[in-house]
């Protein structure tokens, strides 16, 4: 019986071996695994893989890095979260709420884009914004279209309590906007100008009024990056290889990504139009260096410690640290997640990688 | 003695049955543990405790935002949508399955087409049944009849094909109208089928109630299940998972126990689990 016992709690540990693997492994490793989904700014990402420029920075420093496309963005951030990747494109509010807000210290490595009209509210009849009173809105909760609604609804003095909001699969956003029952939607591109070109459509506040608040962002783990600098050096390097032939307009290369994103390249560019893309690392470094950043991870810890999404027990906004380039903190300072550290975006701006 | 012919007394079968639930939970709580000593925080595998702690804290603390009680109205609402939904496909069975079981006319005409129908996925039109019915409560009682009705529609009709030929003709012999043999043959022989091709239905009811209510929402079990995804609350998700099955297993029992009460001749004959 005894026997059978210690037997059973070995093949019990066996089998949890496999969940039990974490992230944190911090030793010197040379294979690396990183993730994105499909969005206007990260599409790079998949044509690095493709084009073979991450395979020559990889190779340079001699490791091994995989870019892997997930399709569906917030898997892709529970999968990194949970260990499996070692990096993964997301928002800054993405960031801040899933890894940093679960314990996984993630530093900010590539600042990629911000939205600058790829979110916007449209309403259906309508034509202004406080009309959005009393509605009820469709939208996917707790996503950057919620924290836009909640931003747009402050500067028409207006709060989350004078309208109704309906939790709504994105996949689905264009179909539900054809019911009738629907008046007002806040969604992203392609889906808003999907949707916007509709007859009865409005877009009638878009992310260009806030600008710089909605940041992609390509983050990792900062103990593996800590481990591992040449991993953060080989993504950097690639990284803006590619955002020169994105600058100097590639044909090439933009139809690459404009294809694999389902659409062709004047829709791309489109897309490119409302996105403000930061494609030499001097610009990104001098954005993530900017005043104005302190400032907008303020909003969004509040706003996701108001939507009670911080985490169990956080006890205020302040609960998970923000570390700034400057060495300043937002937050708990024992307790910092999430690091924005643009020191290897500055090799790249000074030509040393 | 043969291990086939070795029954367990009632104390060892409760035990045996007990045996996997209790062996899942400890590898549960091991590999939880392993986790969270290199990440306290981690979200993925949450310790027992939390668990228990985010349950009570959606049963019994009243939301900050809407001050209500976040289980049951999650509960409340999703059983509603679940029970409007198999009522619906339970009357569709009942009354399309006896007419096509009974009536070759009707047979001809609705059990081709209807054994087609069951074939269609129905989250596939889904946006035709947005178009149709909205984005409301309509849409999501839609789902679950269009996805569990045309299967319980079938097993009815075979219901009543598997009656034998001999019963009718004696009926008919001894003079009994259409109506008056459905009501005092087909019907007695019927309905414990009809239960059972109910109880058979909640299973895909229930992937379908989570999957209508991930969509377009403001309340529900499937509801609160994607929502907090969005944050990888685990916390939260994995007693809802226990919950829902918790409801499903009650329902389950439920209705054989008031089929083994209502009709007691058709289950006269061997065990059932």
């Amino acid at each position: 019986m005894l026997k059978s016992i210690a037997k059973a709690t070995l093949l019990a540990a066996a089998l949890s071996l496999p969940l039990s693997m974490s992230a944190t492994k911090a030793e010197e490793k040379t294979d690396f695994k990183v993730c994105w989904s499909i969005y206007v700014g990260w599409m790079p990402w998949g044509y690095l893989q493709d084009s073979g420029i991450m395979k020559k920075w990889a190779d340079k420093y001699g490791i091994d890095v995989e870019i892997v496309q997930i399709n569906d963005y917030v898997e892709s951030i529970n999968q990194y979260t949970a260990g499996e990747y070692d990096g993964c494109s997301m928002t800054n509010m993405d960031a801040l709420s899933i890894p940093a807000g679960g314990g996984v210290d993630t530093t900010a490595l590539i600042v990629g884009d911000y939205s600058n009209g790829n979110d916007g509210i449209i309403l259906k009849d309508k034509t202004e914004l406080a009309d959005i009173k009393g509605q009820t809105v469709n939208l996917v909760e707790l996503s950057v279209s919620h924290y836009l609604l909640a931003r747009a609804l402050d500067t028409v003095g207006l709060s989350e309590r004078d309208l109704t909001v309906v939790n709504t699969s994105d996949a689905d956003m264009i179909a539900a906007y054809a019911t009738p029952d629907v008046t007002s939607v806040v969604t992203w591109n392609p889906l808003l100008s999907e949707i916007e070109a509709q007859p009865n459509a409005t877009k009638v506040f878009d992310s260009s009024g806030i600008p710089g608040e909605i940041i992609d962002i390509m983050m990792v783990n900062t103990e593996t990056l800590a481990a591992n600098p040449d991993f953060g050096k080989a993504l950097v390097g690639a990284w803006y290889e590619v955002m020169g032939l994105m600058a100097s307009g590639d044909a090439d290369a933009l139809t690459e990504m404009a294809e694999a994103s389902g659409t062709d390249l004047d829709g791309y560019n489109a897309q490119l139009a409302t996105t403000k893309m930061f494609y030499t690392p001097a610009d990104a470094v001098e954005f993530t260096k900017s005043s104005e950043l302190p400032t907008t991870m303020k909003f969004v810890a509040e706003f996701l410690f108001d939507k009670g999404i911080l985490g169990e027990g956080a006890p205020s906004p302040e609960f998970v640290g923000i570390s700034f380039p400057d060495g300043s903190t937002y937050g708990d300072v024992n307790n910092v997640k999430l690091r924005f550290d643009p020191s290897f975006m500055e090799m790249a701006a000074q030509g040393s990688l | 003695m043969r291990i086939i012919n070795r029954k367990p007394s009632r104390v060892t079968a409760l035990a045996l049955g007990l045996l996997p639930f209790l062996a899942t939970i400890l590898v549960y709580a091991i590999a939880s543990h392993y986790r969270r000593l290199d990440n306290p925080a981690d979200k993925l595998l949450p310790s027992l405790e939390s668990m228990g702690n985010a349950f009570w804290r959606m049963a019994a603390v009243p939301d900050r935002r809407s001050g209500d009680l976040l289980l049951w109205v999650d509960t409340a609402d999703s059983l509603w949508r679940l029970g409007s939904g198999m009522a619906i496909a339970t009357l569709l069975a009942l009354t399309l399955g006896i007419a096509i079981g009974f009536i070759p006319h009707v047979r001809s005409a609705l059990a081709p087409y209807i054994a087609t129908f069951s074939l269609i996925p129905p989250i596939t039109i889904l946006p035709i049944l947005f178009i149709t019915f909205g984005l409301g409560e309509a849409s999501k009682i839609a789902l679950i009849v269009v996805g569990t009705a045309p299967v319980m529609v079938r097993s009815t009709a075979q219901a009543v094909l598997d009656i034998p030929r001999e019963m009718i003709i004696k009926a008919e012999t001894l003079g009994a109208s259409v109506w008056q043999m459905i009501t005092r043959l087909v019907l007695p022989q019927v309905l414990p089928k009809l239960l059972t091709a109910l109880r058979l239905g909640l299973v895909p009811a229930w992937i379908f109630l989570i999957s209508a209510e991930a969509i377009a929402s403001t309340t529900g079990l499937g509801y609160r299940i994607f929502l907090v995804r969005r944050y990888l609350a685990m916390d939260v998700i994995l007693p809802y998972v226990v919950w829902i099955t918790l409801l499903a297993f009650l329902l389950d029992r439920l209705l054989l126990a008031l089929s083994r009460r209502t009709f007691r001749w058709h289950h006269l004959g061997s065990d059932a689990l």
